[in-house]
């Protein structure tokens, strides 16, 4: 049995650590808003360019198509972008991406394709590397922004853009999050490069005879970079918002167990303050008793 | 008739209005957009975008950085990944 002091002390720690808790969840809930809001705001862009993509992309066929869109021809080496918070204290979002990525890394090794990683993010770096120490082949460090923007989407795309180019990889993966709620952020594997264009007529213009200038060909070797750009920028956007989400969740359920945790612990407190002043009462009787 | 006209960034809507008629810096050249144009896609080269809101009056210039035009039976959409207002003057 605990001394009254000491269980005194663990009170006081947790309810400090509630302290702390309760403090991150809410600024998580203020932060959710906002990351929501800007996931919404992003979100008109990268379907009038999918629209946009998807009508071009049905003319502009066959060998003249742009590299991006029809790929290199083989499918051998895979490259997984991971997209990883920079902070933790957001429950299992990280653990979640993390295994995501591995199963799809297992998957691809099991056919017999070479895999590498490209880790955005500080929480994706030390689990990954425990599996696939020598894959690893880029490691993008968002940590010094606080809130990572389309500049920083544009760089990480750039670099891949420019990976692809030197003929690093054939197909590129993204792992990222996708926000549903507060409660549940399921990670989600998507092909990035090469670009795959969603058939159909969702264009707008996609109707009648469309004028292009300068030409079909030259927007898409334009519109297919961006595309990529577009769709790194909504992964970190989806990242954000789920960082805050699973953040909240967390938190929340970390303050409600070092509010349990304080109640046991003062129950016991007062049970051996009692223990404490019965047996001296004994001993006052037993002592008064014997005069 | 008004022209729909929007204006979108990767990080937001910009612009969605009606508008009497907007100057886009084509990439072979600045083209002005009025209702009914004719289905046209466009690449943009950096420079400014002018919207006029009613006809004569003094145009809104936005600079945009990237991206494309696209003109359809919705409208003209402009796609740009860097918008930067100017004085809004009118």
């Amino acid at each position: 049995m605990a001394s009254l002091k000491e269980l005194k002390n663990r009170i006081n720690s947790v309810k400090s650590t509630q302290k702390i808790t309760k403090a991150k969840q809410m600024v998580a809930a203020a932060k959710l808003r906002r990351a929501q809001a800007a996931a919404e705001a992003a979100r008109p862009y990268g379907q009038r360019l999918s629209a946009v993509m998807a009508s071009l992309a049905g003319k502009v066929t066959g060998d003249g198509a742009p590299l991006l869109l029809r790929g290199t021809g083989s499918d051998q080496r895979h490259l997984l972008v991971v997209v990883n918070t920079d902070k933790g204290l957001c429950g299992a979002l990280n653990a979640n991406i993390v295994k995501a990525a591995k199963v799809k890394a297992r998957e691809l090794l099991a056919q017999g394709k070479d895999v590498s990683f490209f880790l955005v993010g500080k929480k994706g770096r030390a689990p990954i590397r425990r599996d696939h120490a020598d894959a690893v082949a880029r490691q993008f460090d968002t940590s010094e922004v606080r809130n990572p923007g389309f500049a920083e989407a544009r760089a990480i795309a750039d670099e891949l853009l420019t990976m692809f180019a030197e003929g690093r990889f054939d197909v590129a993966h993204l792992v990222f999050p996708v926000f549903k709620s507060a409660l549940s952020q399921d990670p989600v594997v998507q092909q990035l490069i090469p670009v795959a264009a969603s058939q159909g007529e969702a264009g707008a213009a996609g109707s009648g005879v469309v004028d292009y200038e300068p030409g079909e060909e030259e927007i898409l070797a334009d519109l297919l970079p961006r595309f990529v750009r577009t769709q790194v920028f909504a992964a970190l956007l989806e990242l954000a918002a789920s960082e805050q989400g699973a953040s909240m969740t967390a938190m929340d359920n970390a303050t409600r167990n070092a509010g349990d945790l304080i109640n046991r612990l003062t129950i016991q407190y007062n049970r051996s303050r009692q223990a404490a002043i019965t047996t001296e009462l004994v001993e006052i009787i037993a002592g008064a008793e014997a005069l | 008739m008004p022209l729909r006209f929007e204006l979108v960034t990767p990080a937001r809507l910009v612009r969605s209005e009606e508008v009497h008629m907007v100057v886009v810096p084509g990439a072979e050249g600045e083209f002005g957009v009025l209702e009914g144009h004719a289905p046209f896609l466009s690449a943009l080269k950096d420079g400014p975008l002018r919207v006029y809101r009613t006809a004569g009056s003094t145009p809104e210039t936005l600079e945009i950085r990237g991206g494309i035009a696209e003109v359809g039976d919705s409208g003209l959409t402009v796609l740009a990944e860097d918008v930067e207002e100017q004085t809004a003057a009118g």
